[in-house]
C-alpha cells in the first residue's frame, strides 16, 4: 500500500485537495510511528501502513497518539506475529495486540470493504479525534483480486467535512499560538487526565455509524457497526470479523436454504465495542453463539472477541433484548492464513446445536494433543454451480500469476460476471510453484477460501506432474490444460499412473499445448503466460474467442506497452500462435503408465523428515495433527538434502581434462550443489561407472583421485559456476572446464554419482590451508540446497562461513531473505558433519538480531566461566593435569579446538557416573569449554536501518561476536525497498525516483570504534580477500563486522553475471575492498588496509548494467544524469578518504599522535607509576 | 573571402564540414558549439531498431525477473509509469537540436524490419529532421544469402523510405559492395538523394590471454580516407546524387582531397573526439588559408577536379593491385613509393 503511495507521488498523483502527499520510509515501523506522531502534532493529516511485527513496533506511539486525541488512520493487513516460528501469513494476532492502545479498530472483510472502510475510518477519525486502525486479513483480502466499485474523488470530497480538518490543524503545535503537549505527570493527576478522554471514545460508535450512513447515501453500500446476516429467527449465530465472515455468510445462505435457522454477526467496529449496537444486531431468537477469534491468547480465559461478547452479555444479562441468555462458546480459527471454509462453519453450527458445545475450540486443524478441535465434514461445499472455478499451477516467474490477474480484470470488466483471483506461492525463491485460484460467475463471490473443486485445471509446467497430483482438485468432467512438450498422440504415456487413473475416473477433458515451443518461437523465452491464458479463454468460452484475444491483447498493451514495442509484439505473436498449437487429447480406455508420482522427500530420509516434513513438501501439511509438530519450534537440521526439487533444466557438467581444480566453482555455488573431494583409489572400487575423476593437483595427493561432482536434483541452473570458471578449451573458447548441459539425460547417472560421492569421507581438514580458495573446495559445506534465488549473492558467504567454522558455529539470523531460505519449512539448509556437529541457528526478530547474537555470546561466556569454576572445583575427580589443560588451553587454531574437544570428551568420561551436583552441572555445560564462534547474520535492512541501533551497541560492547552483513542494498525479502545501503541513483521501492542520498558507509562507522575488526568484501572482486577477512574476523578477540557485497535479483539483471558485477563494483571504486584489523595497531602498523586498486573504470560502466539504475535513466534521464554525477563524486570522495586512511603511518611510526591505548613498555608504566607516587 | 557554401541532399549548407554520428552530439551544448565552430550540418547518432527491440526485451526481463514467485515479494523493482525508450529520447533530442541551432539536423537510422525503417524515418521527419541518413549495413552470416539478395533488400528499403518521407534521404554504405557504381545508380533510381562513403564498423578483436572476443571501434585514421577518395572519384559525375565522405577526414587537407575527389561534403567525428569540437574551425581556417593562397574564390571550384573523369590518366583509379608490368608513367611513380 505504502509502495503504491510512493509510486503515485513519484508520478505526481495528487490527493483530493490537489496536494502531493509526502511519502517517507523510516528505518523501522517504530520510526514510522514516531514520524507519524510528529507529523500529526505538527498538523499534517497522516497515515501509515503496516502489519505483524511492524505493528508491534508502533504500539508505544499508538498509545501516545490516542492519548493525545489525535486524528490518524493506519491501514493494517492483519498478519501473524512470530511466536514459535515466523509466519508472514494472515491472522489477527497483530491487531489484537493493540487493543488497549486506545485506537478505534475497524475491520474490513472483503476487497470492496477495504476501499469503503478506509474512507469511513479517515472521516471518523477526523470527527472523533480518536485514531483509527483499519484492518483486514493479510493475504486473503490484501492479495485477492476482485471486482469492486471504486470510490470517486467527488464522493470522498463530499464526505469529508473541511470543518474537522481545520479544527485538526488548529489543535496542532504552532509557535504562533504555543502550548506544550506530552507533559510528564505525577500520581496526583495522571489518572484523572487519563479518564478525561473517555467521552471521546464513547462518542466513536455514534460517529462511525453516522459516517457509514452518509457513506451509504453516497454509494448505496450500507454498513453498520455490527452487520447481521442470516435468518431473522436464527437460533445459532457465529460472531466474527475479517474475511472469514464472507465464507460464513456463504455457509449460512446454503444451510438456511435447507431450512436451518442460522446467522452470522459481522463485527465491523471492534473497538470501541458498542454493547448496545451488538445486542441490537443479534436476532432475538438466538440460543447459542460461537465467537471466533483469528488469534491465540495462551493462558487467557478466552480470546479477545469472545471475551468482549461474554462481557457484554453478562453485563447486560438483566436487560437482554433476547429471548434468553444464549450459550456462548469461543473458538480459534485461521491462524497464519489457515483455510476457513463453509464446511468448517457448518462444523461450528453443528457444535452449537449440541447440548454442551465445546468451548475454547479450534477449527480447521486436528488437535490430538489438547483435543480442542471440532470435527467437521470437509466435503460439505457451498460453491455455486454457476461459478466457474479454475486452478492454474505455474512456475514462479513464468508469468502465470500476472496473466491470471489480467484474466480476472478482463472477465470483470468485459462481462457481467463477478470475478475473483487469489494466488498461492510456495516458500522457495527459486523454481517455486504458484497456484492461481480463479472464480467467475453471475453471482457475487464470497468464497474467501481456496478452490478444492475445480472445473478447469491448468498445469503450466510438465515437471509438476512428476511429484504432485495436479488433478486432485478437479471435479468430474473438468477440463485439464497441460503445457506439454509431448503432442496429443504422445502425452498419455508420459503421465504418471495416478494421474492417468484420475483422468479416467473423472472423465477429464484433456488439452495439451507445447507452450514453451510457442513461447520460444515468439521470442518469449520461457514466459508462457499469455499463451496459456489464450488457451484458457478459448476452452472456457467465457468470451467469444476473437473478443477474448482482443481483450488479452489490450491487457498486454496495458501491462507491457510502456516497456517497448518489441515486448508487446512478441506477446501478440505468442497469443496469435497459441490456438494453432492447442490440441485436444482423446483419453485412452485404460491406464498404461508403468511409473508413478515421485515422493517429494527421499524414502531414505529419517522418519520425521519423511512423515512430517514430507507431508508439508507434498502440499498436505494441513493434514498433520498437532502432535506431529514439535512444540516450541525446534526442528532437526540438515533436512534440505532430502527434498529433491529437480528444478534445473541445465546442470554443470565437468570436463576433467580441462579442469585446473581451482575450486572457484565450488566456492561461488549459491546452493552448494557443486563439490569436490580427494580420495584414495581404494574407495573408488564401488563407484558407479559414470563417476569421473582426475589426478589431484595437490602436492602429496598425486596418487589419489579428485572428483568434482554436481548434485543434479538440487541445482537451480543459475550458471554462476560456469561463468566463474577461468579455463577455456584451447580449441573452442565457448567450452569451459564446466559447461551447462541438459539435466534430464544426466539425471539418473549423476544422481547415483552424487549419492556415491556423498559417501566418500571428507578430507582431513588439518592438511588443508583454510586460507586458500583451492583448498577450501575440500571443506564440507554445512549449508546446502537452500530455497534462495538461483544465483543468490548471499548464500556463498554463508556457505563459506560453515565451511570454515561450521562445527562450532552459532548463528543469530535477522529476519529477511537469509532467515527465510535458512529456516523456512518444509526443509532447511543448515546441516551437520559426520561427527554430528553443525551450525546452531536461530532467528529472533528483524530489529534485534545484533542483541540476539550478543545474548548468545554472553550466555556462552557465562557458562564457560561457570564450567571453568566447576572444573577447578572438580579437579580432584577430573585429574589435575586434565583440569589444568582444560582451563589453560589455547584454542586459536582448529587443531587446538579439536584438542580441547578431546579433553572435554575425556572430562565426560571421567565424570560419567559422578552424581554430584557440580559434576552433573558441569556435564550439562562442558561443551562451552570448547571455543564457539558466534555469528550475527542479516541483510542491510537490518544492519543499516532497523537493527542499526542494536548493532552499533553490540559493536561497541567489546564482546567477541562476528557480524556478517549480507548487503544487497535493499530489503530483498520484502521486494526491494530502499535501505540506507541503497546507493545514490538506484531505483528501489520508496525510491521510485531514484535514491537521492548516498549510501551509508557502515564500514567507516564501525572503524570509528578502533577496536572493531571491519572488512568490506566482494567474492567476485577478490575471493581470497573474502576468505582472509572471514578468518581474521573470527580470530579477532572482540567484535567484528564483515560487509559483504551480495548480488541480488532486486538489482535488475541476470544473476549469472553477479560475480562480474561485483568485480566491476570493485574496479569502479564503488565497493573498495578493505580490512581494518585492530591487532595490527598493537604491532605498530596501520590497521586500515585498502585491498583493492584505485578506480580504473567509471561508475557508470558498473552501475548502468543494472536495471535499478537504467530504469531511472529511462524514466527521468535528467535526474539520472545528475544522480550519476553525484554518485561518481561519492565514489571519488570515498576513495580519497580510504586511500588517505590506508596511507597513514602506523602507530610504530607515529607514537606521539597515535598513543597506545594501554601502557606498553616498561618505561611508560614506570612513568605512570612515578606520577602516581609509587614505585615498581 | 572564400565561398564555402555547398549543397548537400538539396540542403543549402554554409560549409563542407558536417558532423557525423558521434556521442558528442548527444549534448545540446555540444551541438551549439558545433554550429559555432562552423559545422554546416549535424548527423545525429544512429537510432538502431535492433537495439530498441533488445532494450525493450531487456527492460521487460529485468522488471519481470523473480516477480509473482514469492508471497512476500511479488516484485523487486517498482514498475514506473513511463520508460522513455530510446526512440522517444532520440526524437526529443532531435527536436531540441532543431530548436537550439539553425544548421540542418539529420537523423540517422538503422532499421531491422521493413516496417521499422519506414516508421522511424517518418517519426524523424515529424520531429523536424532536415534529412535522413540510412545507416544500412547488414552483415551476411548466412551462407544461403546471396549478394544480389542483399542489394535487393537494400534497394527495397530505400524505395520504401524515400516513398514514405518528403525530406531527402541519404544512404550510408559499406565499402564492401562488389559493384558500387551500379548499386549507387540503383539507389539513385530508388530515390536516394545522396550516398555516404563509407560506414566504419565495430570489429571483433581477440584477447588471446582470456580467449575473449570483444567488439572494438577505434577512432578513424587519415589513412582510411584513401578508399573513400578512390570511390568518390569513381562515382563523381556518373551519378547525380550527392556524395559525402566520412571516415578518416581529420584535416583541411583531407577535406580538400575529399572535395577534389567529388564529395559534396565531409562527415567528421573522430577528429572532434581527438582534438575537440573547435577543431572544425581550425580545419575551415586552414582550408581558407590554403585556397586563398592559391587564389581560389570558392570551394566549388575544386569539386571533382581529381575525380576519375577529370584526370588525364585513369589508371591510378582503375588498378586495384600492384602490378609488375608497368605501362604508364603514373604507375611507375606509384611503384616508386614502395
Amino acid at each position: 500500500m505504502a509502495e503504491w503511495a510512493d509510486q503515485w507521488r513519484s508520478e505526481g498523483k495528487k490527493n483530493i485537495w490537489g496536494a502531493l502527499p509526502i511519502v517517507e520510509e523510516l528505518q523501522s515501523e517504530g520510526g514510522a510511528a514516531g514520524a507519524l506522531h510528529g507529523a500529526l502534532q505538527a498538523g499534517a493529516f497522516g497515515t501509515t501502513f503496516t502489519a505483524s511485527q511492524g505493528l508491534l513496533l508502533m504500539i508505544p506511539n499508538m498509545y501516545k497518539i490516542a492519548g493525545e486525541l489525535t486524528p490518524a488512520t493506519m491501514h493494517v493487513t492483519a498478519r501473524t506475529v512470530a511466536t514459535h516460528a515466523l509466519s508472514i501469513f494472515g491472522d489477527h494476532s497483530d491487531v489484537m495486540a493493540c487493543r488497549s492502545t486506545g485506537w478505534a479498530m475497524l475491520a474490513s472483510n472483503s476487497v470492496q470493504e477495504v476501499a469503503d472502510m478506509a474512507l469511513v475510518a479517515q472521516i471518523a477519525t477526523l470527527e472523533s479525534r480518536i485514531p483509527f486502525m483499519h484492518f483486514f486479513d493479510g493475504f486473503r483480502t490484501s492479495h485477492e483480486v476482485g471486482k469492486i466499485f471504486p470510490i470517486s474523488d467527488e464522493t470522498i470530497r463530499a464526505l469529508v467535512d473541511d470543518k474537522y480538518i481545520i479544527q485538526y490543524r488548529q489543535n496542532a503545535l504552532c509557535p504562533d499560538r504555543p502550548f506544550i503537549r506530552g507533559s510528564a505527570q505525577n500520581p496526583d493527576v495522571f489518572f484523572q487526565a487519563r479518564e478525561a478522554c473517555t467521552p471521546f471514545h464513547a462518542a466513536v460508535p455514534g460517529i462511525v455509524q453516522a459516517v457509514m450512513d452518509r457513506f451509504a447515501k453516497e454509494t448505496g453500500r450500507a454498513y453498520h457497526l455490527f452487520d447481521y446476516y442470516g435468518a431473522a429467527d436464527a437460533e445459532r449465530v457465529i460472531v466474527l470479523m475479517g474475511s472469514g465472515a464472507e465464507a460464513a455468510e456463504e455457509a449460512v445462505d446454503a444451510l438456511n436454504q435447507k431450512g436451518e435457522k442460522l446467522g452470522v454477526l459481522k463485527v465491523r467496529l471492534y473497538k470501541p465495542f458498542d454493547a448496545s449496537a451488538f445486542l441490537a444486531a443479534l436476532p432475538k431468537t438466538v440460543k447459542s453463539i460461537a465467537v471466533l477469534d483469528r488469534c491465540k491468547d495462551p493462558g487467557a480465559s478466552g480470546e479477545p472477541l469472545y471475551m468482549d461478547v461474554v462481557t457484554v452479555l453478562a453485563e447486560n444479562a438483566a436487560k437482554l433484548p433476547l429471548a434468553k441468555m444464549p450459550t456462548v462458546i469461543g473458538g480459534r480459527y485461521g491462524l497464519s492464513s489457515k483455510e476457513f471454509t463453509p464446511a468448517m462453519v457448518k462444523g461450528i453450527f453443528d457444535e452449537l446445536s449440541k447440548a454442551a458445545p465445546k468451548n475454547h475450540f479450534t477449527i480447521g486443524i486436528d488437535d490430538d494433543v489438547s483435543h480442542s478441535s471440532l470435527t467437521y465434514y470437509s466435503a460439505f461445499s457451498t460453491e455455486d454451480a454457476k461459478t466457474v472455478r479454475a486452478l492454474f499451477y505455474g512456475l514462479g516467474s513464468d508469468g502465470t500469476v500476472g496473466a491470471n490477474k489480467n484474466s480476472i480484470k478482463i472477465i470483470g470488466d468485459q462481462t457481467p460476471n463477478f470475478a475473483q483471483g487469489y494466488f498461492v506461492y510456495d516458500s522457495k525463491k527459486s523454481g517455486s510453484m504458484t497456484t492461481s485460484h480463479l472464480r467467475f460467475g453471475p453471482k457475487p463471490i464470497r468464497s474467501t477460501y481456496l478452490i478444492t473443486r475445480a472445473s478447469f485445471v491448468a498445469c503450466h509446467n510438465f515437471s509438476f506432474l512428476e511429484k504432485m497430483d495436479v488433478l486432485e482438485a478437479a471435479m468430474p468432467g473438468a477440463v485439464f490444460l497441460l503445457n506439454s512438450p509431448y503432442s496429443a498422440a504422445e502425452v498419455w504415456d508420459k503421465l504418471p499412473k495416478t494421474t492417468q487413473e484420475e483422468m479416467l475416473r473423472k472423465k477429464i477433458e484433456f488439452y495439451v499445448i507445447d507452450g514453451y515451443k510457442v513461447a520460444r518461437e515468439a521470442g518469449m523465452g520461457s514466459r508462457i503466460n499469455t499463451i496459456m491464458q489464450t488457451c484458457f479463454f478459448a476452452i472456457s468460452g467465457v468470451l467469444p474467442r476473437d473478443e477474448a484475444i482482443q481483450q488479452i491483447k489490450k491487457a498486454i498493451y496495458k501491462t507491457y506497452g510502456k516497456r517497448g514495442e518489441a515486448v508487446v509484439a512478441k506477446n501478440y505473436a505468442a497469443v496469435d500462435a497459441a490456438l494453432a498449437h492447442l490440441e485436444k487429447v482423446k483419453l485412452p480406455a485404460a491406464v498404461s503408465s508403468s511409473f508413478d508420482l515421485i515422493p517429494p522427500i527421499s524414502p531414505h530420509a529419517p522418519k520425521f523428515v519423511r512423515e512430517v516434513l514430507g507431508k508439508i513438501a507434498g502440499g498436505h501439511g494441513d493434514l498433520l495433527p498437532v502432535s506431529a509438530i514439535p512444540a516450541g519450534g525446534a526442528f532437526p537440521t540438515g533436512t534440505a538434502q532430502w527434498e529433491k526439487r529437480n528444478i534445473a533444466q541445465f546442470i554443470p557438467a565437468w570436463d576433467k581434462e580441462l579442469c585446473i581444480q581451482c575450486g572457484k566453482c565450488v566456492m561461488v555455488c549459491p546452493h552448494a550443489v557443486i563439490r569436490a573431494k580427494v580420495y584414495s583409489p581404494e574407495l573408488a572400487k564401488k563407484a558407479p561407472a559414470t563417476l569421473q575423476w582426475a589426478k589431484p593437483k595437490w602436492k602429496g595427493m598425486e596418487e589419489d583421485r579428485y572428483t568434482l561432482q554436481v548434485a543434479p536434483e538440487d541445482c537451480t541452473s543459475c550458471g554462476v559456476c560456469v561463468e566463474v570458471c577461468p579455463v577455456k578449451s584451447k580449441s573452442d573458447a565457448s567450452h569451459k572446464a564446466i559447461n551447462m548441459t541438459p539435466q534430464q539425460p544426466l539425471r539418473e547417472a549423476e544422481r547415483a554419482n552424487w549419492e556415491f560421492f556423498l559417501g566418500i569421507p571428507e578430507a582431513d581438514r588439518s592438511k588443508l590451508s583454510h586460507g586458500q580458495v583451492k583448498d577450501l573446495q575440500l571443506l564440507q559445506p554445512l549449508f546446502e540446497f537452500s530455497g534462495a534465488c538461483a544465483g543468490c549473492g548471499e548464500t556463498p558467504y554463508i556457505k563459506l562461513l560453515t565451511q570454515l567454522f561450521g562445527d562450532r558455529l552459532y548463528i543469530a539470523n535477522a529476519t529477511g531473505c537469509s532467515s527465510i531460505y535458512g529456516g523456512n519449512l518444509p526443509t532447511t539448509p543448515y546441516a551437520s558433519n559426520a561427527q554430528g556437529r553443525g551450525p546452531a541457528w536461530s532467528n529472533s526478530l528483524f530489529e534485534d538480531n545484533a542483541e540476539f547474537g550478543f545474548g548468545m555470546r554472553i550466555a556462552l561466556d557465562q557458562q564457560k566461566e561457570f564450567a571453568e569454576l566447576l572444573v577447578t572445583r572438580l579437579a580432584g575427580a577430573i585429574g589435575d593435569e586434565l583440569a589444568k589443560a582444560l582451563l589453560g588451553a589455547a584454542q586459536n587454531t582448529e587443531t587446538e579446538v579439536n584438542q580441547q574437544r578431546a579433553r572435554v570428551k575425556a572430562l565426560r568420561e571421567k565424570l560419567a557416573g559422578n552424581k554430584s551436583s557440580d559434576a552433573r552441572n558441569l556435564l550439562a555445560i562442558a561443551d562451552t569449554l570448547v571455543r564457539k564462534s558466534v555469528w550475527i547474520l542479516g541483510g542491510d535492512g537490518w544492519a543499516f536501518d532497523i537493527g542499526f541501533g542494536g548493532l552499533d551497541h553490540v559493536l561497541g560492547s567489546g564482546k567477541n561476536v562476528n557480524v556478517l552483513v549480507l548487503d544487497t542494498e535493499v530489503y530483498s525479502n520484502t521486494g526491494g525497498q530502499m535501505s540506507k545501503a541503497t546507493p545514490r541513483g538506484a531505483v528501489a521501492k520508496f525510491a521510485a525516483s531514484g535514491k537521492t542520498t548516498s549510501r551509508k558507509d557502515l564500514a567507516m562507522e564501525a572503524v570509528s570504534y578502533g577496536s572493531v575488526y571491519v572488512a568490506q568484501v566482494a567474492l567476485g572482486g577478490n575471493d581470497s580477500h573474502t576468505v582472509k577477512a572471514f578468518q581474521e574476523a573470527e580470530a579477532h578477540d572482540g567484535p567484528s563486522i564483515i560487509i559483504a557485497y551480495s548480488s541480488c535479483i532486486a538489482h535488475g539483471y541476470d544473476l549469472v553475471h553477479g560475480l562480474e558485477q561485483q568485480k566491476l563494483a570493485v574496479q569502479s571504486g564503488y565497493w573498495p575492498l578493505m580490512r581494518y584489523n585492530p591487532v595490527l595497531r598493537e604491532e605498530g602498523k596501520n590497521p586500515f588496509q585498502l585491498d583493492s586498486k584505485a578506480p580504473s573504470i567509471r561508475l557508470k560502466e558498473y552501475s548502468y548494467r543494472e536495471a535499478r539504475y537504467t530504469m531511472l535513466a529511462r524514466s527521468n534521464p535528467e535526474l539520472a544524469a545528475y544522480l550519476l554525477k553525484e554518485a561518481q563524486d561519492d565514489v571519488e570522495r570515498q576513495w580519497r578518504v580510504y586511500s588517505a586512511r590506508a596511507a597513514m603511518p602506523g602507530r610504530g611510526e607515529t607514537p606521539n599522535i597515535a598513543p597506545a591505548e594501554k601502557p606498553e613498555d616498561k618505561s611508560e608504566q614506570k612513568l605512570a607509576a612515578e606520577a602516581a607516587g609509587g614505585a615498581e | 573571402m572564400i565561398d564555402f557554401s555547398t549543397k548537400y541532399l538539396g540542403l543549402k549548407l554554409n560549409g563542407p564540414v558536417v558532423v557525423s554520428s558521434t556521442p558528442l552530439s548527444e549534448s545540446i551544448d555540444n551541438v551549439r558549439r558545433m554550429e559555432d565552430s562552423g559545422a554546416s550540418a549535424i548527423v545525429l547518432h544512429s537510432l538502431f531498431e535492433e537495439q530498441l527491440a533488445l532494450e525493450s526485451r531487456t527492460l521487460d526481463d529485468d522488471l519481470s525477473r523473480g516477480t509473482e514467485s514469492f508471497a512476500e515479494s511479488l516484485g523487486y523493482l517498482p514498475d514506473l509509469k513511463d520508460y522513455r525508450m530510446t526512440q522517444e529520447v532520440y526524437l526529443e533530442h532531435l527536436r531540441q537540436c532543431k530548436e537550439a541551432v539553425k544548421i540542418p539536423i539529420l537523423g540517422s537510422l538503422n532499421g531491422a524490419t521493413p516496417g521499422g525503417w519506414v516508421r522511424f524515418a517518418k517519426d524523424m521527419e515529424q520531429a523536424g529532421a532536415d534529412a535522413i541518413e540510412l545507416n544500412t549495413y547488414a552483415l551476411a552470416t548466412d551462407k544461403s544469402q546471396t549478394s544480389a539478395e542483399m542489394e535487393g533488400q537494400l534497394l527495397k528499403l530505400v524505395t520504401a523510405v524515400t516513398g514514405a518521407v518528403k525530406v531527402p534521404v541519404s544512404v550510408k554504405l559499406s565499402q564492401w559492395f562488389t559493384s558500387l557504381p551500379h548499386l549507387v545508380g540503383q539507389l539513385e533510381e530508388a530515390g536516394a538523394h545522396g550516398v555516404v562513403l563509407f560506414n566504419r564498423f565495430y570489429q571483433p578483436d581477440f584477447d588471446i590471454e582470456t580467449l575473449d572476443v570483444r567488439p572494438t571501434l577505434h577512432f578513424s585514421k587519415p589513412s582510411e580516407l584513401l578508399p573513400r577518395l578512390h570511390w568518390a572519384a569513381i562515382l563523381y559525375g556518373h551519378v547525380k546524387l550527392d556524395i559525402a565522405i566520412t571516415g578518416g577526414v581529420h584535416s583541411a587537407e583531407d577535406v580538400l582531397k575529399s572535395i577534389m575527389a567529388g564529395g559534396g561534403v565531409v562527415l567528421i567525428a573522430s577528429a572532434l573526439h581527438i582534438h575537440g569540437i573547435e577543431h572544425i574551425k581550425r580545419v575551415l581556417d586552414d582550408m581558407r588559408y590554403w585556397l586563398e593562397k592559391r587564389e581560389y574564390t570558392s570551394l566549388k571550384e575544386t569539386r571533382g577536379c581529381l575525380s576519375r573523369r577529370s584526370v588525364p590518366d585513369t589508371s591510378a583509379f582503375d588498378r586495384g593491385n600492384y602490378i609488375k608490368t608497368l605501362s604508364s608513367y603514373s604507375l611507375r611513380q606509384t611503384v616508386g613509393a614502395f
